[in-house]
């Protein structure tokens, strides 16, 4: 996507990283409401551009969303941000409750899935049955939230499905890579029937990294924890 | 229009003073449970299963969890006074990013105050300052993080404010001395009854901590 300006004369940028799930959240909210934008492609694990460290100085990460000059960062921050702007396809709801509700998983995802999953993935050998365990509690407590809907935003992704993209995408690849078992369609049969929904919409797929690249990037990256945790 | 508001919460709790500025702004009326947190009511535990913590904010029988959530919440329900977020969505943006920053480090920074010793004590009280400092700039020349008028970001911060006593006895230092915009800030908010009445004494705030600390056998 290399439109830089769109109808209404906006300017929008996105610093991200390929392999990031973080920066993808961003891309795909933006396809989702048919924005256009530049995106540009940061070295994260070598270089952090000059241009990523004026943007993001308190976290200095990607993504950092840029909308006429104006510098966002924090993928959830951002979401919220484009959802107030960009009013086509909203991916947040209507009614105060509900949207408590989305904040409050969106926010469950970062704060406990995420890490849960990464511990999972790649924490010291010693504590891997527990931190499977873990993740596993969490990505149950989490699949509650669907309650027999399609999505966890009802019949079209919302901001809960965007947030959850690296569950939908990532962990099946990485848990494989990994060797851990935590998303299956035995343990977890309604969040694994939704990352086959989240996967199969075509603004999604089209928001995704390349699985083979995902595959090689993360096994490097687990080979390498793993020896590091090595006693 | 206001229903049935119960909160559930722990008088010392920074998170819980943030629901009861807003509730407090807005004027609603409401029943404040204290919770026993060594003994948490079938209430809580039914309230807030994932994560079985106050404060919980309790509308017409339905939960809502989470400080942060709880006062945009509130700001959206009662959207026709004293509004929290401010209009105009890049603001909104960097208010959420703010309070966010807020949650990801003055909690666990200023436990490490009281919690800790020596070289990790000093390390948690040279950030700490960081991030006051940080915070600190985005006031700018405005009276309130808001801007002219008391908002979101204001809620986020301020209960902080009688928990920094503590931090400064522990890690023998003055915020005054490090921030003083903050501080003056901090009491410019303490000016408003909804602040004054919402946050705790900052010396019982001292005595409680010393007793948890005797309690979790922290020297």
């Amino acid at each position: 996507m290399k439109a830089v300006l769109g109808t209404m004369g906006d300017e929008v940028k996105v610093f991200g990283f390929w392999a990031s799930p973080f920066s993808r959240r961003v891309e795909l909210a933006l396809r989702f409401k048919g924005v256009p934008y530049e995106y540009i492609e940061e070295d994260i694990l070598g270089n952090k551009s000059p241009l990523l460290l004026h943007y993001n100085p308190v976290h200095k990460k990607i993504p950092v969303f840029l909308h006429n000059g104006k510098p966002i960062a924090e993928s959830l921050v951002i979401l919220e941000y484009i959802d107030d702007t960009w009013k086509s396809n909203p991916i947040l709801p209507h009614d105060p409750y509900d949207r408590a509700m989305a904040r409050f998983w969106a926010n469950f995802i970062d704060d406990k899935c995420f890490p849960a999953f990464m511990k999972a993935v790649m924490g010291p050998e010693n504590e891997r049955e527990k931190a499977v365990e873990e993740a596993g509690d969490c990505l149950k407590t989490l699949e509650s939230a669907l309650n027999g809907k399609r999505f966890f935003g009802g019949d079209a992704i919302g901001m809960v499905d965007i947030a959850a993209n690296f569950i939908g995408f990532w962990v099946r690849i990485i848990q494989e890579i990994a060797g851990v078992e935590l998303l299956s369609a035995d343990k977890l049969p309604a969040l694994f029937k939704w990352t086959d929904e989240f996967v199969s919409c075509s603004v999604v797929k089209e928001s995704l990294p390349p699985q083979d690249k995902i595959s090689a990037a993360f096994k490097a990256r687990i080979d390498q924890a793993q020896t590091n945790t090595r006693p | 229009m206001e229903g049935e508001v119960v909160l559930l919460d722990f008088w010392p709790s920074m998170f819980g003073m943030r629901t009861r500025i807003a509730l407090a702004e807005k004027q609603i009326k409401y029943e404040y449970r204290e919770e026993d947190l060594r003994n948490k009511s079938a209430l809580l535990l039914q309230m807030n299963p994932v994560h079985k913590k106050i404060p919980v904010l309790i509308h017409n029988g339905k939960p809502i969890c989470e400080s942060l959530i709880q006062v945009q919440y509130i700001d959206e329900v009662w959207n026709d006074r004293a509004p929290l977020l401010p209009p105009n969505p890049y603001q909104r943006a960097t208010a959420r990013f703010w309070a966010d920053f807020v949650d990801k480090k003055i909690y666990d920074l200023g436990g490490k105050l009281w919690r800790t010793k020596g070289e990790e004590q000093e390390a948690a009280k040279k950030e700490l300052i960081e991030c006051l400092k940080l915070l600190e700039g985005q006031l700018g020349d405005n009276p309130y993080f808001g801007g002219k008028d008391f908002g979101f970001l204001d809620v986020a911060l301020v209960p902080f404010y009688c928990w920094f006593y503590t931090y400064e006895k522990f890690g023998r230092f003055s915020i005054e001395a490090e921030c003083p915009k903050l501080i003056a800030w901090a009491k410019r908010c303490m000016q408003k009854e909804s602040v004054a009445k919402s946050l705790a004494d900052q010396e019982k705030i001292y005595d409680f901590v010393l007793h948890l600390k005797k309690a979790l056998g922290i020297e």
